[in-house]
C-alpha cells in the first residue's frame, strides 16, 4: 500500500535504471552527436558553400552541384567503383562461403586455417597497397611492364588484394552462420534422401540468408568507400591524357576522387568535394538499404 | 559487489573527463602569448623542438612545434587551421599557397623579421603588395656529382661544361659499367617519394628557360609554349638510359637513389642541397653541377636556386600571440646559437646576423653566382593545381619510360604543356 503514495521523484530515486541511465548512455549519446550527427550536418550545409576554413564559409547555392555533375573525371570514378564494387561483392562472397563450408566440414586443422585466412584483416589498407605493388610489379617487371601502365592490371590487382584481405573476414561470418544451421535439418534432408547439392542450396544456403545479408552489405558499402588501398596501390594511375591535356585516371575510386577534388587549388573545390561527398554518401545508403531489404525478404524464420 | 563495480566505473568515467577539462587550464598564458609553428620540413623537426625547448626555458614563452608528415603538409594546414587554437606561424611556400592562405596570413612589411633579412628574394607577395611570407632558408638543386668517380673512370670535371661534355661522360661510364663496377646515373625512380626530383626539379629546366625568354613571370602563366621539351628530353633520357635501373623498373621505385650514390654505385645523383648533409660524410668531395641540357649558352648556367619554405604569421592569432610569434622568428635567424643550429640544418639563412653557409652544394651555387653565371629561379614554384599537374605528368613518363617511342614522349609532352593549362583553368575557375 505504501509505494502508492510515494511522488514521482521518490520513485525516480528508487528505480536505480532510471536514476543512472543518462549517466551511462550520455556519454555514448554525446559522442555520437558529437562524432556523427553534427559533422553530417555541417557536412550538407559546407556542400552548399565556397570555403577553404569551415568558419568561414560563404553560401552559394547549388552551384557546387552543378560542378559536380559537368565533372567528367567523377562520372568516370562513379562507373569504374560500380564495377569495382559488383566484381569484388560476388567474388569475395563466393570464395568466403566456400572457404567456411569447406573449414566446417570438420577437416582437422581447421582452426589454424581459420585463423590463418582471417589474419590479412588486421593488416591496415595503406600498408597492404604498398606491399601489393611490391609483389605485382615484382611479376610484372619480369614482362616489361608495371601496375600502373594498364589499367586492367590496376583494377585486377585491386580485386585481388580485397580478397585476400576480406575473406577471412566474411569467411568467420558466414562460419558463424553454418555453425547455426539446425543438425535435424540437416538430418531430415539426409535422410529424405536428398544429395550433398540439394542440400547446400535447399536447406543451408537458406539458413545462412542472415550472414549472407550482412556480408553482401559490407562488401557493396566497402566496395564503394574503398579509399586506403586505392590510394597505395596505383592512386588513379594509369591516366588516358587526352589531346586536350586533360586526364583521366582511369584507376581512381570515388572516395579518393573526393579526396583529390578536396585538395584541388581553385578556391571552389573544397566545396565542389562536399557535394560530391553528399551524393555519395545518399548513393552508398541508397544502395545499401536495398540490398539490405532485397536480401532480408529471402531470409528464413526458423 | 555489482554496486561497486558500477560505482568505481562511474568514478572512473567523472575522473577521466575531469582530468580531459583540466590539461587546458594548464596551457592557459594569456598575457605573454605563445607560438605554434606548423613546420613543413620533416627534417627540421628534431632541431626545431630543441630549440623551442630552449626558447621556452630562456624567456618562458610557451612554443609548441608540430610538424606535418611529408607531403601532408596542406591536408595538415588546413585541419589545423580550422581549430581555435590555430598555428601562430607556418609555411606559404609557392604561389598556389599564396592564393590560397593570403587571408590568413600578416602583413610582414615593416615588421621586426623583415628588418632582419638580407634579401627580398624568397619573400612571396600577394596582389596588393602584402608580403605575405618571407624565406627563411633556400636551396638549390641541380645534379650531384661525385669527382673521384669521374676520374675513376679517366675523366676529368673540366670535361662537363655543358650537355655534350655530360653525354660523353655519362654514355662512356654507362657503357663501361661492368669494368667500372659503378655506373653513372642512381636510378630515377617514379614513386611518390622520388618522382618530384623530375617532375619538380628537372622540369623547372624548361619553365626557367621560357620564363628567361618571356622576360621573367610575376604570376603563373596560362599556358606555356613547350619551347624547351627537347632540352628537358635530352636530360631525362640521358638521366634514364644511362642508370643502374632499367627505365622499365622505374613506376613503383623501390632503388635507393641517395645510397647508390653515398656507396659509389653512381657518379650521379639528381638532387638538392638538402642532401648534402647526408652524402658528404661518405663523398666528401661531392658537388653539384647545373642542368645541362644543350640549350645555345649554358656553358654560363648556374645551379637552380629558391625556396619553398617561407614564414607566415597567423592574421587571426592574438596581438600578443603575433608578437611572441614574431619575437620567436627574430631569436631563430639571430640569436648565435639558435640560428648556428637552423644553419646547420638549412644550409644558409638569409638574415643579416645568422653564421654563414655550411653546406658545399650551397658554396656550389654561390661559386657559379660569383663567376657571372645565371641562377636558374624555380619557376616551379608556379606550377598549377600542383599535385593534379604533377600526377599526370608521372603517369606519362611512366608510360614513357616502359616504352620510348615518339608517341610516348607526345604524352609526356601533352601532359608538360597543355596540363599546365588546363589545370591553370582549373585552378582560377
Amino acid at each position: 500500500m505504501e509505494s502508492k503514495k510515494r511522488s514521482p521523484i521518490a520513485r525516480f530515486f528508487k528505480n536505480p535504471l532510471r536514476r543512472w541511465c543518462w549517466l551511462f548512455m550520455g556519454p555514448v549519446l554525446a559522442a555520437f552527436a558529437i562524432g556523427f550527427v553534427w559533422p553530417f550536418f555541417q557536412g550538407i550545409y559546407l556542400s552548399f558553400c565556397k570555403f577553404r576554413l569551415i568558419r568561414d564559409a560563404k553560401f552559394t547555392g547549388l552551384s557546387n552541384y552543378t560542378a559536380v555533375f559537368a565533372d567528367e573525371s567523377f562520372r568516370h570514378s562513379f562507373w569504374y567503383t560500380a564495377l569495382f564494387a559488383v566484381v569484388s561483392l560476388v567474388l569475395i562472397n563466393v570464395l568466403a562461403f566456400t572457404v567456411a563450408y569447406l573449414l566446417t566440414q570438420g577437416l582437422k586443422g581447421s582452426n589454424v586455417f581459420r585463423t590463418v585466412f582471417f589474419m590479412p584483416n588486421l593488416i591496415g589498407g595503406i600498408v597492404l597497397g604498398y606491399i601489393w605493388s611490391m609483389i605485382f610489379d615484382g611479376i610484372l617487371s619480369k614482362y616489361n611492364t608495371s601496375i600502373l601502365l594498364e589499367t586492367k592490371y590496376g583494377f585486377w590487382g585491386l580485386i585481388i588484394l580485397m580478397c585476400w584481405q576480406q575473406i577471412g573476414y566474411m569467411m568467420i561470418i558466414y562460419i558463424a552462420g553454418l555453425q547455426a544451421v539446425p543438425e535435424d535439418m540437416l538430418e531430415a534432408a539426409k535422410i529424405d534422401g536428398a544429395t550433398k547439392w540439394q542440400t547446400l542450396f535447399k536447406v543451408t544456403i537458406p539458413n545462412v540468408m542472415p550472414s549472407i545479408t550482412i556480408c553482401t552489405f559490407l562488401g557493396l558499402t566497402n566496395g564503394f568507400k574503398l579509399f586506403d588501398q586505392n590510394l597505395a596501390l596505383t592512386a588513379g594511375q594509369p591516366f588516358i591524357i587526352q589531346a586536350d591535356g586533360t586526364v583521366i585516371k582511369t584507376t581512381e575510386m570515388l572516395a579518393l576522387n573526393i579526396y583529390n577534388t578536396f585538395y584541388g587549388s581553385s578556391s571552389t573545390s573544397p566545396g565542389v568535394a562536399q557535394a560530391k561527398a553528399v551524393i555519395f554518401f545518399i548513393l552508398v545508403a541508397g544502395l545499401g538499404l536495398a540490398q539490405l531489404a532485397f536480401t532480408r525478404k529471402r531470409e528464413v524464420q526458423n | 559487489m555489482k554496486k561497486i563495480v558500477a560505482l568505481l566505473l562511474a568514478l572512473v568515467m567523472v575522473f577521466s573527463l575531469a582530468a580531459c577539462g583540466e590539461k587546458k587550464e594548464e596551457n592557459k598564458e594569456p598575457e605573454k602569448g605563445s607560438v605554434y609553428w606548423l613546420n613543413f620540413k620533416p627534417e627540421l623537426d628534431e632541431t626545431a623542438q630543441a630549440l623551442a625547448k630552449t626558447y621556452t626555458e630562456k624567456t618562458g614563452v610557451a612554443v609548441k612545434v608540430v610538424t606535418a608528415a611529408s607531403g601532408t603538409y596542406s591536408q595538415t594546414l588546413t585541419a589545423e587551421m580550422d581549430k581555435s587554437a590555430a598555428p601562430t606561424l607556418f609555411v606559404i611556400g609557392n604561389q598556389a599557397g599564396v592564393k590560397d592562405w593570403k587571408d590568413y596570413a600578416l602583413d610582414l612589411r615593416g615588421t621586426a623579421i623583415e628588418a632582419e633579412l638580407n634579401t627580398d628574394g624568397f619573400n612571396l607577395y600577394d596582389e596588393t603588395g602584402k608580403l605575405v611570407s618571407i624565406g627563411y632558408c633556400y636551396e638549390c638543386y641541380g645534379i650531384i656529382v661525385n669527382p673521384d668517380l669521374i676520374e675513376k673512370a679517366g675523366h676529368s670535371m673540366d670535361e662537363i661544361k655543358n650537355f655534350d661534355g655530360l653525354k660523353a661522360v655519362a654514355e662512356d661510364i654507362h657503357a663501361r659499367a661492368a669494368e667500372l663496377g659503378f655506373d653513372a646515373f642512381s636510378s630515377s625512380d617514379m614513386d611518390g617519394s622520388s618522382s618530384w626530383r623530375f617532375t619538380g626539379h628537372m622540369a623547372n629546366l624548361e619553365y626557367f628557360y621560357e620564363e628567361r625568354d618571356a622576360g621573367g613571370w610575376t604570376e603563373c602563366p596560362a599556358s606555356l609554349t613547350g619551347a624547351y621539351m627537347q632540352n628537358f628530353k635530352n636530360l631525362y633520357d640521358l638521366c634514364i638510359n644511362n642508370s643502374l635501373t632499367a627505365p622499365t623498373d622505374l613506376a613503383t621505385g623501390g632503388h635507393d637513389a641517395e645510397n647508390e650514390f653515398k656507396t659509389g654505385k653512381a657518379a650521379f645523383f639528381v638532387n638538392g642541397s638538402w642532401e648534402y648533409a647526408a652524402v658528404s660524410g661518405d663523398v666528401p668531395r661531392a658537388t653539384m653541377i647545373p642542368y645541362y641540357c644543350g640549350v645555345a649558352g649554358e656553358e654560363k648556367a648556374g645551379l637552380n636556386c629558391g625556396t619553398e619554405n617561407c614564414w607566415a604569421v597567423n592574421a587571426n592569432a592574438s596581438e600578443a600571440d603575433q608578437q611572441a610569434t614574431i619575437d620567436f622568428m627574430v631569436w631563430l635567424v639571430s640569436d648565435p646559437e639558435a640560428a648556428g643550429k637552423m644553419v646547420e640544418q638549412l644550409g644558409v639563412l638569409p638574415y643579416k646576423n645568422a653564421p654563414a653557409s655550411t653546406n658545399g652544394f650551397l658554396d656550389a651555387a654561390n661559386q657559379y653566382a660569383a663567376d657571372g653565371c645565371y641562377i636558374m629561379d624555380w619557376a616551379t614554384n608556379y606550377q598549377p593545381n600542383v599535385d593534379d599537374y604533377r600526377a599526370a605528368l608521372v603517369s606519362a613518363l611512366n608510360q614513357y619510360n616502359a616504352d620510348q617511342s615518339d608517341a610516348n614522349w607526345e604524352l609526356v609532352r601533352t601532359a608538360f604543356v597543355d596540363g599546365w593549362a588546363v589545370q591553370y583553368q582549373k585552378a582560377n575557375q
